[in-house]
């Protein structure tokens, strides 16, 4: 179900990033200010921006799950958040290599956009530890859900607390999302984020292909070895369970 | 400073763009590890169930 067009979409994200890389070094102009090292922009940006919107969409999937209650809406928030807080990682690590190249410094404590990513970052790393501390499958999607809902709504609210913020220190190259950017550094610039959404969305169906798979045959396993197999106590959703009727 | 005469950083660069190719084959090599395991076990339970239909249709 969710593998169909997984081949295309595969084929589409990897011309797409292999075009980012082509226009990020052969045709993006060198930045006046940084030189080369800005060349980390056109990686760095759009990853924290599809990593933001990522919880953002799993804040939305979330609501989509506590209104329909089908488990399938949990499993698809469950994954959008595992991949953000993936691509997280790049985005802090990434960010800590052109601050070093750029200030001198991996971590500047007093830049308002890398803390601001970092506690929001920090924030997803208990969803999981949550998940995980409760055991009844229900109960878990629930609370999963109304954490991914909080969390997803503060990400914009401190999104704009950084826009907001005085001190401006940060390499910001990108202004008012892209209006000062001059043109070839602009598309190079949407290239690479549509070439990173494209990432997303098909890592995002390449994980849900597999947990359902897994799903199912945990369920053919049922069914032909006619053992109530237990699963034990996880984190991830349990989408083999029939969706709970409307409470 | 013009562009010509800044350190060329090419070191940070690289190591910025290995990061984000090293973090997405490192999921894709996990993915791929999960596939592997559920066709392992889907040619079990394939091999189960053969088993279960060659005994109902011994005499």
């Amino acid at each position: 179900m969710y593998g169909k067009g997984l081949r295309s979409l595969s084929i589409a994200t990897a011309a797409v990033l292999t075009g980012a890389l082509g226009l990020a070094f052969f045709y993006a102009p060198l930045d006046a200010d940084q030189g080369f090292v800005q060349k980390i922009f056109y990686v760095h940006v759009p990853l924290a921006i599809v990593a933001l919107c990522g919880f953002v969409a799993a804040g939305l999937m979330a609501v989509a799950h506590l209104r329909t209650r089908d488990p399938r809406w949990d499993m698809r928030s469950y994954v959008a958040i595992h991949l953000s807080i993936i691509l997280g990682v790049g985005v802090l690590v990434t960010g800590s290599i052109w601050a070093r190249a750029s200030w001198g410094h991996w971590w500047v404590w007093d830049e308002p956009t890398l803390v601001s990513f970092l506690i929001i970052f920090l924030l997803y790393a208990t969803y999981q530890p949550l998940r995980f501390s409760i055991e009844d499958p229900d109960r878990q999607a629930r609370y999963a859900s109304v954490f991914a809902i909080t969390a997803g709504a503060f990400v914009p609210v401190n999104f704009i607390a950084v826009k907001l913020a005085a001190a401006y220190t940060h390499p910001r190259v990108l202004g008012n999302i892209g209006a000062n950017l001059p043109g070839p550094v602009r598309l190079t610039f949407y290239v690479s984020l549509l070439g990173m959404t494209l990432l997303f969305v098909t890592l995002w169906k390449y994980e849900m292909t597999s947990k359902h798979a897994s799903a199912q045959l945990r369920r053919l396993k049922r069914i032909l070895g006619g053992d109530e197999e237990h699963q034990g106590r996880t984190a991830a959703p349990a989408l083999a369970q029939p969706a709970a009727g409307p409470r | 400073m013009t562009v010509s005469n800044l350190p060329a950083n090419d070191g940070y660069v690289a190591a910025a763009y290995l990061v984000f190719f090293a973090l997405v084959l490192i999921y894709v090599a996990i993915m791929a590890a999960k596939l592997s395991r559920i066709e392992r076990e889907l040619g079990e339970l394939t091999e189960l169930a053969l088993r279960e239909r060659a005994g109902e249709d011994a005499p």
